[in-house]
């Protein structure tokens, strides 16, 4: 009896914690506003990113060279994303609510792989940059 | 496990507690950290314990399980030191640290004198279901400490991010291993599974790397508004 009260307890937290987890990696980008030139490279009109955009964007992000430093992020959002797809579909007749809050956080995931494209594309030019500054 | 896995974990476990030290040594972090950098440096004794029995032991002995056991409910102790030291962060401003400390002093000696009673209870049969019990009951009063922690950070809008995330991700650990030492408890078949089998080692693993990741990535400085880590699913 205690051990499954316990059980059922720390799964729940568990989850909580972890979602909560991920919305604190997330939340660094969500302040960021996405430059004219990841807009024009992914084609987004405003500042809104659908929930589909995340592969693509992350294709993208894969196209770039690497900064070193965003990869373990973008790699637990992924696993994020991936859940929450997951989840989207087991609840999305059954549970209408949890659907429409999943969907939402991809949209986040998207958000953020967006911002990370955007950094990612600065760097290269920095680097396009410095190749030239060192040639001349 | 097998048993080159089991090594790998051990070795890759070493480091990341070791980091984490390494990072509470600085000294910006050295005062407001201590407590972090002391319960990864047992972490990284006990790791290398752990290291010798497994090599001169094997798993399968009794002086492995005995240390592996023992251990981790010694480190308990100073994790329960960490907690206490997130309180005292979190309700610093409010000026109820001596409750604080009363409180949690008042708590390790219940839980000790609860053990003690426990174990004193069940000396002539200290088997392995035992161990999984009691680390069990352990975990399950850290996962509710440190979701009391996570809800009074919400309730007062801490916005932290550094402190968010190490609390996250202590939370993340106690829940995900007192889940596996409650599964095992109540199906005694599932021992040998494999999944049950790596949670712990995995967790012991997730907890240093992740500290380190929010020592190195997250500024002292760095702040996130609490509402937008509300994981609700009517939000």
């Amino acid at each position: 009896m205690i051990a499954s009260f316990i059980c059922v307890v720390s799964v729940a937290a568990f989850f909580q914690l972890i979602a909560a987890y991920c919305r604190s990696i997330l939340a660094s980008s969500r302040r960021v506003e996405l430059s004219e030139r990841v807009r024009e490279v992914a084609g987004f009109r405003g500042n809104s990113v659908s929930v589909a955009d995340f592969g693509r964007l992350l294709q993208l992000v894969r196209l770039c060279p690497e900064r070193g430093d965003d990869q373990g992020d973008i790699r637990a959002v992924g696993a994020y994303y991936t859940a929450l797809r997951f989840l989207n579909r087991l609840t999305s007749s059954m549970v209408p609510k949890i659907a429409a809050w999943t969907n939402r956080e991809c949209e986040s995931c998207s958000y953020f792989a967006a911002v990370a494209l955007d950094r990612r594309i600065s760097y290269s030019r920095d680097l396009f940059s410095q190749q030239l500054g060192s040639r001349a | 496990m097998s048993g080159q896995l089991q090594y790998l974990t051990s070795l890759v476990g070493f480091l990341a507690e070791a980091a984490v030290v390494v990072c509470v040594c600085k000294p910006n972090n050295f005062r407001r950290y201590l407590p972090l950098g002391f319960y990864m440096l047992c972490g990284a004794f006990g790791t290398c314990a752990l290291y010798f029995s497994l090599l001169r032991f094997g798993s399968s002995s009794a002086t492995y399980r005995f240390i592996y056991f023992y251990s981790d409910s010694l480190m308990m102790l100073a994790i329960y030191w960490v907690i206490i030291r997130f309180y005292l962060q979190v309700f610093q401003d409010l000026g109820i640290s001596k409750y604080i400390r009363g409180g949690s002093t008042f708590l390790l000696g219940c839980t000790a004198v609860f053990s003690y009673a426990v174990v004193h209870a069940n000396r002539f049969q200290l088997t392995m279901k035992f161990a999984i019990e009691l680390g069990q009951n352990l975990y399950f009063i850290g996962v509710v400490l440190i979701y009391m922690l996570w809800g009074a950070l919400m309730k007062l809008k801490e916005t932290r991010s550094r402190l968010a995330q190490f609390v996250l991700a202590l939370g993340i650990y106690f829940s995900a291993t007192a889940a596996t030492y409650a599964m095992r408890t109540l199906f005694p078949a599932l021992e040998q599974n494999l999944i049950l089998m790596w949670i712990p080692p995995t967790m012991g693993l997730w907890l240093p790397i992740a500290w380190t990741y929010t020592f190195l990535k997250v500024p002292e400085e760095s702040q996130t508004a609490t509402a937008l880590l509300e994981a609700k699913a009517a939000a």
